[in-house]
């Protein structure tokens, strides 16, 4: 029997993809698994798993929380960047957190469940927590000294234009104090939860503020990461954290900086990337030398 | 050195190592396509297959072959995930609900790789490896062969035989895409990327914690996502997750795997018509574009505009500290330019501008150099839009290589264009007549721009995402389907069609009229055209999002 030659096109088409398949599909990558036994290379193809007295605590290239149950950072650690990953460094919940750099309107809800920070006011939050942890000044630009996003919604008698009739800081709710007392000769009031102050014809406004352009804590302290388990922080944020983790242990300041510098990479060939500290070497080096008291 | 510094110097080491490839790496290319001696394995292929492979194929009889590969494919995947939990290596998922596995599906087969899915929650190894991995191979080969059919209609005279298919996916995936996947893949090893079968380890952390850290046949897959501008990450996080990832090193081989075909095509493109520098004024206007696109974005996000960007200091967020900032324009640059979508950071936290830059690589059509083969063919079709221009200027039947452009062509090569702009506003605008974008993660602008660059990307096939937006509710899933085939398919039929008219012709031999098609002139005006066209198509979308949000 001769098939007609619209089927036997799709019949050739099928056995190729079956080809195709045992051949790129099953052959190629299980040749390449068996590439990855080579001494040498294994512990690689693996993960990079690090072991600690026969336990495996980790990989050195997937980065940890340091923080107790209730999400509090440990003193005597350093600590890793902001997460987005699932509740933070969850390797099966990858994610980032794709707020826009407009992102400066919180969504307070009259129920809590429903309300979410902006990315400004996490932002401003992180880099508050981070000053106080570690003792330095945590203010940035378009931040409230309560640490939320400085954000009015300006009320204009023409919608855009005209005499400034309502003022609104609508990241702040009471008890806060607004960050600035009056807009334009207008007094600024506190958001109230379930409002949309934009929807309600406010111009969002973003205020600037006096805090240095280069703030105390670095910038990959208050952001989230791409993958959410970016094993580094930056030289700068290990160098702020340095009196802290050495008060903690005991130590030497000098000697944790020393460790620090020992665990920083730097650019390949000396122009690819950044300069990345692994924390998660670090604090099992500290461990190992200066074990907590 | 400053970051600056270093950013630039990345940047200029890949033109170099990519200038040292186009050569040696074009000529081997060629060498495959234009091949006819098959080797043992090959032949063994055909012969299972059921195919002749000295037979060659009119442009009408290649077009149903690529159609029939296509559907095959496309239901073998989609069925895939539908029984995958009675599979191997399932992990104990459950099967793929229908949407998404169509999704997927038309997703893998157009060599688009959007993913609406999670990877590290929802797809097996088996289908990572033998449903996704695969199709990042074929679709990648098909791809190629398209454009080779192109080239064989310019090359060609008065004949209606434009080569065979399964021939041209044979060599092209066993010559070219595997052994280099193979040396890819042993680097990537080298730097930390996982490959092996576990389905992860739970740990406990130092600080009392648990975490599981996945693994899986990465490294292998991770390759060809690069090298055959697929994009479609194995975890959700794709090239920012640091079992892909792992090092700024890696993240330059990646880079460059991306890049490492589409810029070496046009010297195929100049073998196989005869003439080196017609390949060389190909590249020209591929490299131009490619590096005012990538100068651009390592600007913008460099600059750090916006209230965010600005509170922080630098715009890092979505960014991995070993890639920093520049590295990581590069790359989305690189993966926008090229139809591959992979991420090493998330475009949807760029600034304003910056993050407008990749939309505005996408709405280029994907030429510079685009995906493998659809870059090559994309940029033919804009260079037959061009000589037809300045045939209209001067008032005489336009040519290109010795082939009158004559209506006939002119509509193949107006139809292909007009697709992809029509899918994505069409897209766009139902989305909104729906209330579908309401599934958009930012508001305003930016929310705006999350909807236009989810229909710019699935109908250019790229795959990245403004990917804050959700994508994995039944119309999404559909809608989305259908730009990535219809953005797929109807270019790849007119582009076959428009070979097979070329074919048929007799050469027009050069006279002084002639525009030359390989001087600096006709590269500025093929440039010129490009950023015409797609300026006057998206402006206004663009005004609504990026520019919106931005100035």
């Amino acid at each position: 029997m001769r098939l007609p030659s619209w089927i036997a096109q799709h019949l050739a088409a099928l056995r190729a993809v079956l080809v195709f398949t045992v051949l790129l599909g099953i052959a190629y990558p299980l040749a390449m698994v068996a590439v990855g036994r080579i001494p040498g290379l294994d512990g690689r193809a693996d993960g990079s798993l690090i072991s600690v007295d026969g336990r495996t605590v980790g990989s050195s290239l997937i980065g940890q929380s340091f923080t107790d149950a209730d999400g509090n950072p440990i003193a005597r650690y350093f600590q890793s960047r902001p997460s987005a990953a699932g509740d933070g460094y969850d390797p099966t919940s990858t994610s980032a957190s794709n707020l826009g750099p407009e992102s400066v309107v919180d969504t307070l809800a009259t129920d809590p469940e429903e309300s979410s920070q902006s990315l400004l006011t996490q932002v401003c939050a992180r880099s508050k927590a981070v000053g106080e942890l570690d003792g330095v000044d945590g203010s940035r630009p378009f931040c409230t000294p309560d640490g939320v996003g400085a954000v009015l919604a300006v009320f204009r008698a023409d919608g855009l234009t005209g005499p400034v009739t309502r003022v609104v800081s609508v990241n702040q709710v009471a008890p806060a104090t607004p960050f600035v007392s009056t807009y334009e000769g207008t007094r600024v009031e506190l958001a109230e939860p379930g409002h949309d102050y934009v929807a309600e014809g406010g111009n969002i406004t973003p205020i600037r503020g006096d805090a240095p352009a280069e703030p105390a804590v670095p910038a990959d302290a208050v952001t989230a990461s791409g993958s959410g388990l970016d094993p580094h922080i930056s030289p700068a944020y290990a160098d702020l954290q340095v009196n802290r983790v050495a008060r903690e242990r005991g130590a030497d300041p000098a000697a944790v900086r020393r460790m620090v510098e020992e665990h920083t990479t730097g650019r390949a060939l000396g122009f690819m990337g950044g300069r990345g500290v692994n924390v998660l070497e670090l604090n099992l080096a500290l461990d190992r030398e200066f074990p907590a008291r | 050195m400053t970051t600056t510094t270093a950013g630039v110097i990345f940047v200029l080491s890949l033109v170099v190592a990519l200038v040292a490839i186009y050569k040696p790496f074009g000529d081997y290319m060629y060498r495959v396509v234009s091949g006819t001696r098959q080797s043992r394995v090959e032949r063994g292929i055909y012969r299972l297959v059921g195919v002749n492979p000295a037979a060659e194929q009119s442009w009408g009889v290649y077009a149903r072959s690529v159609l029939a590969f296509s559907v095959a494919s496309l239901l073998f995947l989609y069925l895939l995930q539908r029984v995958q939990d009675k599979l191997w290596l399932s992990l104990g998922f459950d099967p793929v609900v229908p949407h998404g596995a169509w999704n997927t599906a038309v997703s893998f087969v157009t060599n688009t790789n959007w993913q609406s899915y999670s990877g590290e929650s929802t797809m097996g190894h088996l289908v990572q490896m033998a449903g996704l991995a695969v199709q990042n191979f074929v679709s990648a080969a098909v791809g190629i062969a398209v454009a080779i059919a192109l080239v064989r209609g310019f090359a060609r005279h008065r004949t209606e035989q434009l080569g065979n298919f399964w021939v041209d996916l044979t060599r092209i995936t066993l010559r070219i895409l595997l052994p280099v996947a193979v040396l890819g893949a042993f680097a990537l090893m080298l730097g930390g990327v996982v490959q092996n079968l576990s389905g992860g380890t739970d740990v406990t952390t130092l600080t009392g914690g648990t975490q599981t850290i996945t693994g899986g046949p990465v490294a292998s897959q991770e390759v060809i996502k690069e090298l055959g501008t697929n994009g479609g990450g194995f975890y959700n996080v794709n090239s920012a997750h640091p079992f892909e990832n792992p090092t700024s090193w890696t993240n330059w081989i990646e880079i460059f795997l991306i890049l490492m075909i589409p810029f070496s095509l046009p010297r195929v493109f100049g073998r196989m018509v005869g003439q080196n520098r017609q390949g060389y004024a190909i590249a020209a206007v591929m490299a131009i574009l490619a590096l005012a696109s990538v100068t651009l974005t390592n600007v913008f996000e460099l600059s750090g505009h916006g209230t965010v960007p600005q509170a922080v200091g630098a715009a890092l967020e979505g960014k991995e500290v070993r890639f920093d900032v520049s590295n990581s324009a590069t790359f989305a640059a690189a993966t926008t330019l090229t139809s591959t979508g992979a991420v090493d950071s998330f475009h949807d936290s760029f600034t304003a501008l910056g993050g407008m830059m990749p939309l505005v690589n996408m709405m280029l059509g994907e030429v510079a150099p685009g995906g493998v083969g659809a870059g090559l063919y994309g940029l033919l079709i804009l260079a037959v839009i061009t000589v037809f221009v300045a045939g209209l200027m001067v008032g005489r039947t336009p040519e290109y290589l010795g082939k009158k452009i004559s209506a006939r062509e002119i509509k193949f090569a107006s139809m292909y264009f007009l697709i992809t702009p029509a899918l994505v506003l069409i897209g766009t605008a139902a989305a909104f007549a729906t209330g579908n974008n309401a599934t958009a993660l930012n508001v305003g602008p930016h929310g705006l721009s999350e909807v236009l660059y989810a229909f710019t990307s699935a109908s250019n096939n790229n795959g990245s995402a403004f990917a804050g937006i959700t994508v994995n509710t039944t119309w999404w899933d559909t809608a989305l389907g259908l730009c990535m085939l219809l953005g797929r398919f109807l270019p790849i039929i007119f582009v076959l069609a428009l070979a097979g008219s070329l074919a048929r012709q007799q050469p027009t031999p050069a006279s002084e009229g002639t525009l030359p098609t390989h001087r600096p002139l006709f590269v500025g005006m093929v440039v010129g055209v490009t950023v015409v066209l797609v300026a006057l198509t998206f402006l206004p979308a663009l005004a609504l999002g990026p520019l919106a949000e931005g100035l």
